[in-house]
């Protein structure tokens, strides 16, 4: 599913150049639930940006289903992650100013071809899923950040990509919020086969995942 | 698509209250002040009551008389004479008007003294000037000619003197210790309209000036109404002919005579700007612009403090697959939804002033009135500068790396 070879970020300033990321080569398969662990600043949450076409790398290849994106338009590159690519963040990234159906349908805004009303049943079916389906018309404020995470999920699943990009989803939860938002992502990956890349800093969440990638200073150690 | 962006605006508009009040008032105020403006230039130089002809007639409210020496050099209106024996030789106007400028006499009803502004004109003074009879009729030329003290009044000198604006003719009305007869009562003129507002309309017979004097200058002017618009041009034509030969035919110690003829508003900007209608033009547009440029560079502050606060928001729209050109519409729609918000409420705001001015004695009986074209084109540029004002924020932000956006700008 994922190819990075020899994949490298450089932070460039006039005065300073930060490696973030260096030498890394992952292949992660179709399906696969995979988790990356390392401290603070080790370049985690780099790598999960170079794998979601948010960054470009500095050196090195990406493929993503077998496609490359050397040459790809701003605009190209934007329909891709529309179609192959859900996004989960630590911080939720919800749009406080739109009810929680209405930020689940977001991904389907940009797809050509989807009449409003399907978009509403399919945000639904994804709010379903994730268990808020009672919770269509609140707004992101009027909700823990348990429920605000599974709205985020909703969001990323409602378009049905192949590939989902979690950066530190239970991050900001307590355990028992975070043990529920990982058993979604679980549940994800075994009913529908998508492939889940996890930042993570619980070992027993990484511990459930299939495989466990280690960062320390930008290079994969594990 | 066009309800999430619109859900968004309505949202973005309730959150951040102070700059959705800058924005509006940036916008309404601009709009208000072309509007106002727009109708005060309207019922100055437009056509309205009773001046409905003002398309094809020429004005001649000057004359400038100089010696071969320049040592005198004389502007002033046309005397009577000057107007009443060769305008009628012209052939292509339909009709001529003549009309004094202001004269003035008391009226005293009740020892309470009015002051009353006196017009004296000919019969085709009516014809050309489509007056409003509240009862009555206009006064004929077999009626001038026959010396009658006869008299027109505008509804409120009836109201004034009479205590009713109906019922009067027939009644007597003495002023400047003259009694004329009421033969008619006409509707209210605003007092812009310099040519056909007055209290009193009298003969000019009336007069007590001696207007057969063989002089050039006086204090008449004269109108000329072409049978349609299309014909101005000849009559033009033929009245600088008839002017020129003029010129040659009296000679003695006068070598120079500029007795000319032009439209209304080329007589209005004469006066401003020597004669020439584009400068007034340029100069209007002009302040119009520069007075639009002032919302314009304001909303593109207002949208690029916002844009930077909703960093996050473009960030998540990119990385689930909104596009630059996504991004750039999104802020364009969100631009459009604000400046029609501006429009509607500018156009009530315009609606309540005109009122008021109307309504007050600012301008006594003025009529001013909204001119729906000046506000669809103010409108019309309020979008275009709208949509530039967002078009350059959200064409920063698409060039902004998404992580870099995700983090808030």
């Amino acid at each position: 599913m994922i190819q990075l070879q020899n994949v490298e970020k450089v932070y460039r300033t006039a005065t300073i150049e930060t490696v973030a990321l260096q030498q890394i080569n992952l292949h992660i398969e179709k399906g696969e639930f995979l988790s990356i662990m390392g401290p603070s600043g080790c370049g985690k949450s780099t790598l999960l940006n170079v794998m979601g076409l948010l960054d470009a790398p500095s050196a090195g290849k990406v493929s993503i289903a077998g496609q490359t994106f050397e040459r790809m338009s701003d605009k190209a590159l934007a329909e891709f992650r529309n179609h192959t690519i859900g996004f989960i963040f630590q911080s939720y990234h919800l749009i406080n100013d739109l009810p929680v159906i209405d930020n689940v349908e977001l991904p389907l805004l940009y797809r050509g071809g989807i009449s409003a009303a399907e978009r509403r049943r399919l945000a639904k079916e994804a709010l379903e899923k994730v268990g808020l389906s009672n919770r269509l018309k609140h707004f992101p404020s009027q909700l823990s950040g348990g429920q605000k995470q599974r709205v985020a999920i909703a969001r990323a699943i409602v378009g049905q990509p192949q590939l989902i990009l979690a950066d530190e989803p239970t991050g900001n939860l307590d355990s028992a919020m975070g043990k529920e938002v990982l058993d979604i992502l679980l549940r994800l990956n075994q009913d529908h086969q998508t492939t889940i890349v996890m930042v993570t800093h619980d070992e027993q969440m990484a511990r459930r995942s299939h495989r466990l990638v280690r960062l320390f200073d930008g290079s994969q150690v594990s | 698509m066009l309800r999430n962006y619109l859900l968004i605006t309505i949202a973005v508009l309730k959150r951040r209250k102070f700059f959705t009040f800058i924005s509006l008032f940036g916008i309404c105020f601009t709009l208000l002040i072309l509007m106002v403006l727009a109708a005060f230039i309207d019922h100055i130089l437009g056509a309205g009551y009773p001046e409905y002809n003002r398309g094809r007639s020429l004005y001649i409210n000057r004359v400038e008389l100089s010696d071969s020496t320049n040592s005198w050099h004389n502007i002033s209106p046309a005397s009577f004479y000057l107007l009443n024996t060769y305008l009628p030789t012209l052939k292509t106007p339909e009709k001529i008007a003549i009309t004094s400028e202001f004269d003035f006499a008391n009226a005293f009803v009740n020892n309470k003294k009015l002051a009353l502004r006196l017009k004296f004109t000919n019969a085709g003074f009516w014809e050309v000037l489509r007056f409003n009879f509240i009862e009555g009729r206009p006064y004929t030329e077999k009626e001038i000619a026959e010396g009658a003290r006869i008299v027109v009044l505008s509804a409120k000198t009836a109201e004034d003197y009479f205590g009713v604006s109906t019922g009067v003719v027939g009644k007597t009305i003495e002023a400047g210790s003259v009694n004329y007869r009421v033969v008619g009562v006409v509707k209210n003129v605003p007092a812009t309209r310099l040519y056909s507002s007055a209290d009193l309309y009298l003969p000019y017979s009336c007069s007590k000036k001696d207007l057969s004097k063989k002089e050039y200058t006086g204090n008449y002017i004269g109108i000329l109404m072409a049978p349609s618009r299309a014909e101005l041009k000849a009559m033009q034509a033929e009245f600088d002919a008839m002017s020129a030969k003029l010129v040659n035919i009296q000679q003695g110690e006068l070598t120079k005579m500029d007795f000319s003829a032009s439209t209304y508003l080329n007589s209005f900007s004469g006066t401003l700007f020597g004669g020439d209608s584009r400068i007034f033009y340029a100069i209007v547009v002009l302040f119009a612009l520069l007075f639009m440029l002032l919302p314009s560079i304001n909303l593109v502050n207002i949208n690029m403090s916002r844009i930077i606060e909703r960093a996050s928001e473009i960030g998540v729209r990119k990385a689930f697959g909104a596009s630059s050109k996504h991004l750039v519409m999104q802020f364009i729609a969100e631009n459009i939804f604000i400046t029609l918000i501006g429009g509607v409420l500018a156009f009530i705001l315009t609606l309540i002033t005109l009122y008021l001015i109307n309504t007050s004695d600012i301008i006594a009986h003025s009529d001013l009135t909204i001119n729906i074209k000046v506000f669809v084109v103010s409108l019309l540029m309020c979008l275009v500068f709208g949509l530039l004002s967002g078009v350059y924020p959200a064409w920063r932000m698409s060039k902004m790396q998404v992580t870099d956006a995700l983090r808030g700008g």
